[in-house]
């Protein structure tokens, strides 16, 4: 009796649980509502499923709990009672498949008018790029970087010369623009987060790896690391501002290109140079 | 039907198998030190993996103690925080689990339950055993080491487990860590070769391989995939050394770290990815099988009807073994793979939730109609089925290529596999020690500290593992030492945190009465005589209990029917041994 009121409890309480807890995902600011959808289909499916089972089990433990002169039914097969439960779990599960890789296919086929941008990380740290003028981003190579060229952008690529870095700032975007993000991670494994865009990926030490979204809220979202990177792990954080497309093309005009930066590096070398950092700071502001 | 039904029963032809080709120990060294009985082997390898997992609990505590009330306690820093987790994963998954299921059970179990005398070669199963044992002085050591053990996350994924921004990545923590790892490969292909020989070659006159109980075939086919798979993480721990040691770069790309050009270049991280998840997701299974396998057993004994479906119980084992070596991307579906292998791995790994639901239905159907004895060992069987259940659905979230986007690498992952491969086997364990301890020690197990271990480690993990699901739906990473003010993440979130951790230390404490119930029964338990569940299976009929070198006494048992021979109509008592012979050629069993 008591194991199964407990098993009862333990159903009720999980669904209980499920619906009226605080935590819940993080109110979406990107396309992505379908994957939130495919998540729901797939919590209504294994909940129904998960609660079933725990009610037949409960019931079981109270109706053929061991009684004196009670025998157990022998039946050591029941062939038509297998492929049914086989056939009603495959429907379930392409139930949840199914949508899942339509929902994949979107994820993966980025958008032709898509703007790229690209993020980098390192111990522990993010840094930006975003095209200049002529809409495209530089050749870069981690054999480049050196303190004045901290994301190892080419210097001899001309298309490298107007993108707009962004060391230690925010990365801003304009809403209901797609954007492909380019992942580099300069020293180990990284992963770009930012909960409300739903989408996320690692990014490897000499490759580029990207995913898709559209910011489709204003606001200030916190980017984090998910992918272990070492001690500072917790502590490497940014922030992508989404802004209108008024605020942003405002905020560009403001920007300086890789080319300036290093002639501004250049000069600064010559007098004493302060941490590189700030230095991409003051020349920012 | 069948031949498993009973009256398919055909009469064995006797065969006397003398037992000179045993080697029998001389002295009390080789009795109980370096002996070459399985059964001794599998009490060592059982009493070394928990002494390592009390590690491992202790390695919890101390994280939790960190999550739930960050910056309390000046001991717990992010280095330090990241080598707890990581020896954690490592111990509990390979050390403890692993070695446990096939190194303990397998070996204790599989010559009894087939009715061998030993495993086919003796000398080999006790090496394994030795080298398991350096294998775990080795990854003890790495705590003493200058640095400490290594820091790198039990996946150990390079660049950053062999760079200095890791605890232990310069220093000898990654090189002991690599170096035991490849040690217990060595060792555990000894046993492995061992349980899979014996099995196949062993058995005895009329145990076919479909009337072998389902624990033996669940650590069977567990072992033929640890076999295979090992050696993919056996090769990326070597891999790794060199990259580390003399300064290859197997997994090293052109990087620069902190400022610094390093001397790698041309090398992948994510080849070591592959390697390391070939061998990982196999590993789930092969924690997996061996506990399908043992809650088969005590669900039929303890409910005191046969497995139902024990054919499709056996083709669901080794289906799901053959696919597991299909899925293991799904780990790395946002490790910057191409994306289209996310169509293929999330296809496949939906597939095996098919094999699996099978299981679990015909677990419920073997209680259904059943006379269920709510022993012990059943209790945990039941919160085995409802964790694993729990555990097994949340894997659908996972495997689900796209689902797993914003779900990888947070708390609901954490969640996922400590209940799915963490909390459900440990059920298991737990279980098969209440169940088979009568028969290691003689005596039985106390039952009301039985009762009180099970519902504080059952209810104490579901309250654990349940709630942390939505800590990662709201977006909390996993890995973190502490997740600090986070515009999404309300405080709330701390008080979740620490409930959950004071829950942690009161299951881990109930693991205490656990222990000293093992050590109390030992003199003072019950006396339990040869068969105290009225069991089928062939161990529980040995001559002697605990039963002597050699098992069997003068003559092997001869098998008759399946194992699962419970409630048979008709029949004079509730079981019908396997080796019991046919009372006459009527009488016994009937149509099924």
């Amino acid at each position: 009796m008591a194991v199964a009121l407990i098993l009862v409890l333990v159903a009720v309480g999980s669904v209980a649980f499920h619906l009226w807890s605080p935590w819940w995902s993080t109110p979406i600011a990107s396309n992505w509502g379908y994957i939130d959808d495919t998540i729901n289909l797939t919590f209504w499916i294994t909940g129904f499923v998960f609660v079933v089972i725990l009610l037949f089990m409960a019931y079981c433990v109270l109706r053929f709990r061991t009684r004196p002169g009670n025998r157990a039914h022998y039946e050591p097969e029941n062939k038509r009672l297998e492929w049914w439960l086989t056939g009603i779990t495959a429907i379930g599960v392409a139930a949840m498949l199914a949508p899942g890789l339509v929902v994949w296919n979107q994820f993966i086929t980025v958008p032709r008018d898509a703007t790229e941008i690209e993020v980098v990380g390192q111990q522990w740290r993010w840094s930006y790029r975003l095209p200049g003028q002529d809409g495209r981003l530089g050749r870069s190579d981690v054999r480049h970087v050196s303190a004045e060229n901290p994301l190892g952008v080419d210097p001899t690529d001309p298309q490298g010369q107007d993108d707009i870095i962004l060391d230690g700032e925010d990365l801003r975007l304009p809403i209901d623009r797609p954007v492909r993000v380019l992942l580099r991670g300069i020293d180990v494994l990284h992963n770009f987060y930012v909960p409300e865009f739903r989408a996320k990926m690692d990014m490897i030490p000499g490759s580029i790896t990207y995913f898709w979204f559209t910011p489709t809220r204003t606001g200030t979202f916190e980017a984090l690391c998910a992918e272990l990177c070492g001690v500072g792990h917790a502590a490497m954080r940014g922030r992508v501002v989404v802004q209108t497309q008024a605020e942003y093309q405002a905020w560009l005009v403001g920007q300086r290109t890789f080319a300036e930066l290093g002639a501004a590096a250049r000069r600064a070398q010559a007098s004493a140079p302060p941490p590189e950092r700030d230095r991409y700071e003051e020349a920012s502001r | 039907m069948s031949e498993i039904v009973p009256g398919a029963d055909h009469p064995i032809p006797h065969d006397h198998a003398d037992d000179v080709e045993l080697y029998h120990p001389h002295s009390w060294i080789t009795k109980y030190v370096f002996s070459q009985d399985a059964k001794v082997i599998g009490i060592q390898y059982s009493l070394t993996a928990m002494a390592i997992g009390l590690v491992a609990l202790v390695l919890s505590w101390l994280m939790r103690l960190q999550l739930g009330f960050p910056s309390t306690f000046s001991f717990i820093d992010p280095p330090s925080y990241y080598q707890f987790i990581t020896m954690h994963g490592m111990i509990m998954v390979v050390y403890l689990l692993t070695a446990l299921f096939l190194g303990g059970f397998g070996n204790y179990l599989i010559p009894l339950m087939v009715g061998a005398r030993d495993m086919v070669f003796p000398y080999a199963n006790m090496l394994s055993y030795w080298i398991y044992l350096l294998a775990v002085l080795v990854l003890v050591a790495s705590f003493f080491a200058p640095g400490g053990p290594t820091g790198a996350g039990w996946t150990l994924y390079p660049p950053q487990a062999i760079l200095s921004g890791t605890p232990g990545g310069q220093g000898w923590g990654i090189i002991l860590m690599l170096v035991s790892l490849a040690l217990f490969i060595i060792g555990f292909t000894m046993g492995g070769l061992n349980y899979v020989v014996t099995v196949l070659q062993a058995r005895t006159r009329g145990m076919t391989l479909m009337r072998m109980p389902l624990t033996v075939w669940g650590i069977f086919t567990a072992t033929v995939m640890a076999l295979l798979a090992f050696p993919a993480l056996f090769v990326g721990a070597v891999m790794m050394l060199f990259d580390r040691l003399l300064g290859t770069s197997f997994f090293m790309p052109a990087l620069v770290e902190m400022g610094q050009q390093l001397r790698y270049g041309g090398g992948s991280p994510i080849l070591f990815q592959h390697l390391f998840w070939f061998f990982g997701h196999p590993e789930v299974y092969i924690v997996a099988l061996p506990a399908f396998g043992i809650v088969s057993d005590l669900i039929s004994t303890h409910a005191r009807r046969n497995i139902f479906g024990y054919r499709m119980m056996v083709w669901a084992i080794v289906g799901i073994g053959a696919l597991s070596f299909i899925v293991w991307a799904h780990h790395m579906y946002v490790s910057g793979m191409h994306p289209w292998f996310g169509f293929f791995f999330a296809t496949t790994t939906l597939i095996i939730a098919v094999p699996t639901a099978i299981k679990v239905y015909n677990w419920l159907l073997t209680l259904w109609r059943g006379d269920i004895h709510l022993t012990v060992p059943m209790l945990f069987t039941l919160a085995f089925i409802v964790t694993f259940l729990n555990g097994g659905l949340t894997g659908l979230f996972l495997g689900n290529v796209v689902v797993d986007v914003p779900l990888s690498d947070t708390m609901f992952v954490v969640a996922h596999f400590h209940m799915v491969m963490g909390v459900a086997p440990i059920m298991v364990i737990f279980g098969g020690i209440y169940h088979w301890y009568p028969k290691v020690t003689g005596r039985m197990m106390n039952d009301a500290m039985g009762k009180i271990h099970f519902w504080v480690t059952f209810l104490g993990a579901y309250l654990i593992f349940f709630p942390m699901h939505y800590l990662g739906l709201l977006g909390v990473p996993r890995r973190y030492h502490e997740i600090g003010p986070t515009s999404f993440v309300p405080d709330s979130a701390e008080t979740l945190n620490a409930f959950i951790s004071v829950v942690a230390l009161v299951v881990g404490a109930a693991q205490m009465l656990f222990l000293f119930n093992l050590a109390w029964s030992l003199r003072r338990g019950r006396e339990a005589g040869p068969n105290p569940w009225n069991a089928t299976t062939l161990e529980w009929q040995t001559p002697q209990t605990p039963p002597g070198h050699g098992n069997w006494g003068k003559e092997t048992p001869p098998v008759y029917r399946w194992a699962y021979a419970y409630g048979v109509p008709g029949a004079a008592r509730d079981f019908i041994p396997q080796n019991e012979p046919p009372a006459t050629a009527a009488g016994d069993g009937g149509s099924g």
